[in-house]
């Protein structure tokens, strides 16, 4: 720089110089200024249209009416109900604290809800309502809304509440609804719906499995706000839409007749149309009442069901697993024809089998049995002999297509659908050779054998007809095809003629339906838990009820000309011809003649002392007793 | 400029199509701001309508001044500005917070406005001062910087990050037509490039994100992003015509922050769209470049760097506010001149407009004389 003399002249030509770099730079920043604007205004105006929108406009969800679930005749099995509750809009309150202490007076507020509402209050937003009170009842309701104008942010409103008709008889049918928890909430994308005070969701059963259905769109209230979250102005509401009604195949009134024949046992039965599959009863007793899961279930209700030895909290006609005990035997007839045995061939039943040095036994001595006889006595030496010349390949085919281990599709979450053993089987599960007493065992469906009773009402429909009949439960499903199995027809005429001949003559002989010209063909079976002391054998009643053999029974009517199929377990009902049969009887009853069948439940109530519903308080009221509780108030109507 | 035989001469002299332009870029903002305060000239409105019409008389009446008049303020008016800088420091340091006023009475004074016009006019003085040939010398350089840098410190200090950034552009501005080497600009530009990613790197979570915040504001929508995400959000959805006088949601349920002051462009382009912010650029655009010719027409250097430093400090509070709320740089609170409610804007402004004026009409006079 110090080469060059700079001048004057020198000086104005950078300074023109520059000023036109500078102009140029200011138009430059002007027009990168204009661009953008109109990339931001023209190019991006949707999406910025989008969330101011979103902005400006907020939904104050109206929840919509949950849809019905009914039965295949229209009876309901899952409605709403008119409830009151009493919310808070902490907009409008004037001043909280005094707000809540006379809420707390007229209404009988807990500690405990005084501090939810308290907590709940100061972490909302403006206008969304804050829940009080769910099911208030209405003298409550009544004193709150004659003082509404001293009670500024105070709203009192009808709402509904689920009710199940059937209380408890349906509990594990149709699961239960309940407020939405934090996961179900994060799961649905923060679903602003899920918030509102007194929305319920499914969260088991059908309620759950069927929830998209039920639910319905939700409406709403929109309302301009500030972004203080203070209401400008009402906007035209946005209709909520219910939920869709779902109409299931159950039968509500045979559904009912079954869970209460069933006693106090723990117990699951499944009856089937065979014609088209229907699912026309499935009760799983006992149960829970899911009417009071819907208020909301108490910690101590909690407790007791779930440290109930019959297990209420389970769904047995398809989550529970049993040996299949001698009900899976026509199914080992079935498969023996096919390989060829020759029915008239007799086996010589001496009361024991040895194999190797172990030693099988039948309850009996039957003597010389054919497989006619073996069937109506469930005479267990003729299938271990005639199942061990066959083998086990042969076996397990046949009594899979029967519907044993046979997974449906049924709107229900955690089913399982338990084993029909077999020598590949063995290697993959427990990496050891298939033995010739794994066939001895399966042949009277204990050993690995485990099934459901839906199971086994899908196997007594299946023998019914000699079609492969899928169990349906949503009405508006199609029917599904009934495939031919492959079975020989006169085969199937002699196994069915065997079967009525259990119910006529047999085993189960005590259990014939009290009807003139309809007969039941059935089978009996008896699943042993555990592994039977000498003592023990023979003997159904004295054990220790968890020790006690399951008994089992599976049925179909008319024997001649099928139209219905029936499954039951009963968990450690003793013998099956015993407990398991006449209750399939008085329920396949109730499909021929309502009056005879509700006599008979009636003398059988009689017997345990009284309704399922004086039963389940009494049994309520002892639990609380021993558990040092105090009684529970009477039911507010 | 008006030419009639009715109206009187002093009065056909002014800049009329300069004042026409001022008065309707206030005006509109006075419609944005009455728009702002939900369709009420109340507060914002009658407040910056009044203090707009005094300090377009002050200007106006600035217009008469003469430019040996002007060079003879420079280095007082600066010089006082800078003890006032001193004492809101002072002032600070007692009531141990940050100040930026000074407090007299009914006026609160802002002496870093002050400072705008000012650095512009010494730092023109100075290079005047300065013969020709000395101009790429040493000496010519280490005076003007530190007479910006230490107001710029102090200013920094307050802390107005924005005034600060504004003060250093408007010296540098001025330095820079000067004919000041160019390595006095390229080097530290260079070395801020160099330097940003490493420092980026060295910098603690928090503070990269503001930087993440800044260049992504939608990562942060409720926190320090908030402003540009709700800025971006109301000018995006004007569309072209805008959404209608007294219609902006954005504004008028408060999801835009300072609606009325830094982001009162926003509430405009809302309510505008794109049709309202061009033109008030345009008429931006016109005023700067109005100045710009004062500038190239300016027969003396005094006049020459005074009047293009004068237009480029209208143009950086422009482009600064707009790119701010734009999303095209960070926020750093520098209002839109004229539109955004605040006096201190108008004031620094008007006064800018007033010098510019003055210079503007001695180029007139002279050239008649001659």
């Amino acid at each position: 720089m110090k080469h060059m003399r700079i001048t004057t002249a020198h000086q104005s030509i950078t300074f023109s110089r520059r000023m036109m770099l500078l102009n140029g730079a200011q138009a430059a920043v002007g027009g990168i200024l204009v661009g953008r604007m109109g990339w931001l205004a023209i190019a991006q105006n949707q999406k910025y249209q989008l969330l101011s929108e979103s902005n400006r406009v907020q939904l104050i969800p109206v929840p919509p009416r949950r849809g019905w679930i009914i039965d295949r005749n229209g009876k309901p099995i899952a409605i709403n109900k008119a409830s009151f509750r009493v919310d808070l809009i902490p907009q409008q309150i004037v001043n909280g604290p005094e707000v809540i202490a006379r809420l707390q007076a007229l209404m009988d507020l807990a500690p405990d809800d005084v501090e939810r509402i308290t907590r709940e209050l100061a972490a909302s937003r403006g206008f969304q309502p804050v829940s009080v009170a769910d099911n208030v009842p209405y003298e409550q309701y009544a004193a709150i809304t004659v003082r509404l104008p001293d009670l500024p942010g105070v709203a009192a409103s009808q709402g509904f509440t689920r009710f199940y008709p059937g209380g408890s008889t349906v509990g594990q049918l149709v699961g239960y609804v309940g407020p939405a928890s934090a996961t179900e909430y994060e799961k649905e994308n923060k679903n602003p719906l899920l918030l509102i005070p007194g929305v319920k969701i499914g969260k088991e059963g059908l309620e759950k499995t069927l929830e998209s259905t039920l639910r319905g769109e939700p409406g709403g209230q929109r309302v301009e706000v500030t972004a203080h979250g203070k209401l400008v102005k009402e906007l035209d509401p946005k209709p909520d839409r219910s939920g869709g009604t779902v109409q299931l195949t159950i039968d509500s009134d045979l559904h009912q007749f079954a869970a209460r024949r069933i006693g106090d046992q723990s117990c699951s039965i499944v009856v089937l149309d065979v014609t088209n599959g229907d699912i026309l009863a499935m009760p799983s007793m006992p149960s829970f009442d899911p009417n009071n899961f819907s208020d909301g279930i108490s910690q101590n209700e909690w407790k007791m069901l779930s440290q109930d030895d019959h297990l209420p909290l389970v769904d047995k006609a398809l989550e529970s697993l049993y040996p299949s005990g001698s009900t899976i035997k026509p199914s080992m007839a079935m498969a023996l024809l096919n390989a060829g045995i020759d029915r008239t061939q007799k086996v010589n039943c001496t009361g024991s089998y040895p194999l190797g040095n172990h030693v099988f036994h039948c309850d009996k001595h039957h003597g010389p049995v054919d497989m006619n006889r073996a069937i109506e006595v469930s005479c267990d030496i003729y299938f271990y002999e005639m199942c061990r010349r066959v083998g086990a390949e042969k076996l397990a085919p046949m009594v899979r297509s029967m519907g044993f281990g046979e997974k449906f599709d049924l709107p229900f979450d955690n089913q399982r659908y338990g084993t029909i053993p077999d020598p590949e089987w063995m290697k993959r599960k427990y990496h050891r050779e298939w033995q010739t007493y794994d066939t001895i065992n399966m042949s009277i469906g204990q050993g690995m054998v485990l099934i459901n009773p839906m199971q086994l009402a899908v196997m007594a429909s299946r023998l019914a007809t000699g079609r492969r009949v899928v169990p349906r439960l949503l009405k508006n499903r199609p029917v599904a095809r009934q495939q031919q199995l492959a079975v020989d027809q006169d085969h199937l005429n002699f196994i069915r003629q065997a079967m009525a001949g259990v119910v006529d003559h047999g085993t189960a002989a005590g259990a014939k339906l009290p009807l003139n010209g309809i007969q039941m063909a059935g089978k009996t079976g008896t699943a042993q838990t555990h592994r039977l002391a000498e003592n023990e054998r023979g003997n159904y009643t004295a054990a220790l009820w968890k020790l006690r053999d399951h008994s089992l029974f599976m049925a179909f009517v008319p024997f001649d000309n099928p139209k219905y199929a029936a499954g039951a377990i009963v968990e450690h009902g003793g013998f099956g011809a015993s407990v398991a049969a006449p209750l399939v009887r008085d329920t396949l009853l109730f499909l021929y003649d309502k009056q005879k069948a509700l006599a008979s439940l009636q003398a059988f109530e009689q017997s345990l002392g009284g309704s399922l519903e004086e039963r389940i308080a009494r049994k309520t009221a002892a639990w609380r007793s021993s558990n040092g509780l105090p009684p529970l108030p009477p039911k507010q109507a | 400029m008006i030419t009639s035989a009715i109206i009187p001469r002093p009065l056909a002299r002014l800049p009329w199509r300069l004042i026409f332009l001022i008065t309707g870029i206030a005006m509109f903002g006075l419609i944005v701001l009455y728009s702002a305060a939900g369709g009420s000239v109340r507060p914002w409105a009658i407040k910056q309508g009044i203090v707009f019409i005094g300090f377009l008389g002050i200007s106006i009446g600035m217009s008469w001044m003469k430019e040996s008049t002007i060079k003879a303020i420079a280095f007082p008016l600066y010089g006082a500005t800078l003890v006032m800088l001193i004492g809101v420091e002072a002032l600070g340091f007692v009531s141990k917070g940050a100040q930026r006023w000074l407090d007299l009475g009914p006026i609160r004074l802002q002496p870093s406005e002050f400072m705008k016009p000012a650095i512009v006019l010494t730092l023109a003085r100075f290079y005047e001062l300065v013969p020709a040939g000395e101009i790429r010398k040493w000496r010519a350089i280490w005076p003007a910087m530190a007479l910006l840098g230490v107001p710029a410190f102090l200013i920094l200090v307050q802390p107005d990050l924005g005034t600060c950034i504004m003060v250093l552009l408007c010296g540098v501005t001025v330095m820079f037509l000067a004919g000041l080497p160019w390595w006095i600009f390229a080097g530290p530009a260079a070395a801020i490039a160099v330097a940003a990613p490493i420092v980026y790197s060295m910098m603690h979570g928090y503070q990269r994100k503001r930087i993440d915040v800044f260049l992504d504001p939608e990562s942060d929508p409720l926190g320090a992003g908030y402003h540009i995400a709700q800025s971006k959000i109301a000018i995006g959805s004007g569309g072209i015509w805008g959404k209608g006088f007294l219609h902006g949601s954005q504004s008028h349920l408060q999801y835009l922050p300072e609606g009325h002051t830094d982001f009162v462009f926003a509430t405009m382009a809302e309510e505008w769209g794109l049709v309202g912010g061009v033109i008030l650029i345009l008429a931006f655009a016109s005023v700067i470049s109005w100045g710009m010719r004062v500038s190239q027409n300016g027969r003396t250097r005094f006049a020459q760097l005074s009047a293009a430093g004068l237009s480029a400090t209208i143009f950086f509070y422009v482009s600064i506010n707009l790119m701010m709320v734009m999303g095209l740089a960070p926020v750093v609170g520098v209002p839109l001149p004229l539109v955004s409610f605040g006096g201190s804007a108008v004031m620094t402004v008007m006064l800018c407009i007033g010098l510019l004026m003055a210079l503007e009409r001695q180029q007139r006079t002279v050239s008649r004389v001659i």
